[in-house]
């Protein structure tokens, strides 16, 4: 299967800025992928360089099986969606307007304008002018004008920010239609804890370099950070947490929370015996198992990065 | 082609919308008939006087007006939708960036013809009812002439604004260098001609091409040539005479004062990063 998005080892210079780094790539069909990095990491970079809006300084990208900065950009971008980080779209024109514009330009049947409106939800507000619209209303928009003529790849910079939970998992909702038709998509994110559940791998940036890449599970299991498991049950705190203090593996920590929950940090190859200990423990009655959390992940492969890397540059 | 059309099509209703048009066309007729009304003020009468001095009177205005409604129309034609984030979408559309600024163009050049042709016209209607004995054919002509060589004098100066859109990156430094452009061929422009007229003592049969260097004197000098009567109050332009400032000529150069710097914006456009 060829990859929709190739980067081979792809750099990019501005000056002496370096804004990406030998990055390797590929994004596969109907794929969700998740770039996480810091400002300045390079995640607008990479989108920029897949849209074709820069060119690599040494490397090559390919898009869609051709170079999007070449003659290929042409058939690319009806192929493409994109939806831009702080887009505020004309003010005065009216969201039916706007959409229309955009599809007279991407030369897309003009009937998918009310269809989009409608399925982004913002049928009912169709006529009016954009100016009065809320945050969220503007990124819906945004998102229609990004799904205009059946994308085949779709990039979203930060697409939820501004978004409330319900519009949130409306927006994935949507993003998990579009991949189940075979789209693919690239979304950039600095809300965490949203996108887990959506995305099938993750690409963390800092510094312009590539400091993991793979699913979640992948990702668990190359950081290797403890889970933690809560256990609680009845009976006095000192007895609970007696019971449980003490551990063979000195890896594992235990620490009561209150009265009668005690939190277990566990390395991922203790599980089951920690698990079977707990099982075993009268007066509990509940236990909790909690993986690394994509924050946990992103926080440890960021790590390592000096201040200066991480750069708030940007 | 089309998306030129979608484009110029969308900065026309813009401009239909936000009463660009209908306050340049404002303006104009007010201050148009306000000239032709009170044109012997300045001699101590009221009313219509001469149709020359109308014409020149008309054509200082417009000289003073045409370009600064230009580069406030068009100086955030690219830097505005830079600062919106709209330009970076579009450039990620199948469309290139020749099309869009050429899209553009066509919209406000047409904006601004719209409401150059509304106002003068107007203009012209009141005095042909209003004046007394004004020669129609001549009012027609003269006004014509003065609305078409209007319209591509605005569309020069539209073709500075998109120079400065492309080449700066923040709408208020766009703002201040369209005022620059304005200050420099509308004031300086003539005081520093006139300074070299009064210092150059002989020879200076090389200053009336000097005029040519600024498309407003280019458009004073299609608009008195057409009047005899009128070269008595056209100061400057006076010193232009002859062959080579036949109004076609000049027209010729006043396309390519339009042509020059949209060429020169095209190219910044296309090669510069998004």
């Amino acid at each position: 299967m060829t990859a929709v998005i190739d980067f081979q080892s792809v750099t990019r210079r501005d000056g002496k800025l370096v804004r990406l780094d030998a990055l390797d790539l590929q994004v596969h069909e109907g794929e969700v992928l998740a770039l996480l990095g810091h400002n300045g990491a390079g995640k607008t970079t990479t989108m920029h360089l897949i849209l074709g809006l820069l060119s690599p300084s040494e490397g090559r990208v390919a898009v869609l099986g051709g170079a999007p900065d070449g003659a290929h950009a042409e058939t690319l971008r009806r192929r493409l969606g994109y939806l831009p980080e702080n887009v505020s779209f004309y003010e005065q024109l009216s969201g039916r307007e706007v959409l229309d514009y955009f599809a007279r330009l991407k030369r897309v049947d003009r009937r998918q304008v009310e269809e989009l409106l409608d399925q982004v939800g913002l049928g009912a507000a169709a006529h009016r002018r954009v100016k009065t619209y809320s945050k969220g209303m503007r990124q819906r928009l945004g998102l229609a004008q990004a799904l205009l003529g059946d994308p085949r790849l779709l990039l979203l910079d930060e697409p939820t920010t501004g978004l409330d939970p319900a519009a949130t998992r409306d927006f994935y909702d949507t993003v998990r239609g579009l991949r189940e038709r075979g789209c693919t998509v690239l979304l950039s994110s600095h809300v965490l804890p949203g996108v887990e559940p959506y995305i099938d791998r993750a690409l963390i940036l800092g510094g312009g370099k590539r400091l993991a890449l793979g699913s979640l599970d992948d990702l668990r299991q190359q950081a290797a950070l403890p889970l933690s498991v809560r256990a609680r049950g009845r009976g006095a705190e000192a007895e609970l947490a007696n019971q449980l203090a003490r551990w063979d593996d000195p890896r594992i920590e235990a620490r009561a929370v209150n009265g009668h929950e005690v939190a277990l940090t566990v390395p991922p190859d203790a599980k089951l015996t920690v698990l079977r200990r707990l099982t075993d423990t009268p007066g509990i009655e509940d236990i909790e198992l909690l993986p690394p959390t994509l924050e946990h992940l992103y926080t440890h492969f960021s790590a390592g990065l000096s201040p200066a890397q991480r750069g708030d540059a940007e | 082609m089309n998306a030129i059309l979608t484009i110029a099509g969308k900065e026309f209703r813009d401009g239909l919308r936000n009463r660009w048009v209908l306050a340049i066309a404002l303006v104009l007729a007010f201050l148009a008939v306000g000239i032709a009304a009170f044109g012997a003020a300045a001699s101590g009468g009221l009313g219509f006087t001469s149709l020359a001095t109308t014409i020149v009177s008309l054509a200082t205005l417009a000289v003073f007006l045409i370009p600064l409604i230009a580069l406030l129309l068009a100086y955030d034609a690219v830097v505005g939708e830079q600062e919106a984030g709209t330009l970076l979408l579009l450039l990620t559309y199948p469309i290139s960036r020749t099309q869009l600024l050429l899209g553009k163009f066509l919209g406000h050049g047409l904006i601004l013809a719209a409401a150059t042709a509304l106002g003068f016209g107007v203009a012209g209607a009141v005095i042909a009812v209003g004046a007394e004995g004004v020669a129609l054919a001549e009012l027609a002509t003269g006004m014509g002439l003065l609305i078409g060589s209007s319209i591509l004098l605005g569309w020069v100066f539209i073709a500075f604004a998109y120079l400065i859109s492309v080449w700066v990156s923040e709408k208020a430094r766009a703002a201040g260098l369209a005022l620059v452009v304005w200050f420099l061929f509308v004031l300086v422009f003539d005081l520093g001609l006139l300074a070299l007229l009064v210092s150059v003592e002989q020879g200076g049969d090389w200053l009336p091409w000097l005029l040519l260097l600024n498309p407003t004197e280019c458009f004073r000098l299609i608009n008195l040539a057409g009047f005899e009567a009128a070269r008595s109050y056209t100061g400057l332009t006076s010193i232009a005479e002859g062959g080579a400032f036949r109004p076609t000529v000049v027209t010729a150069i006043l396309v390519a004062w339009i042509l020059v710097p949209l060429g020169l914006a095209l190219r910044r456009f296309r090669h510069r990063s998004a």
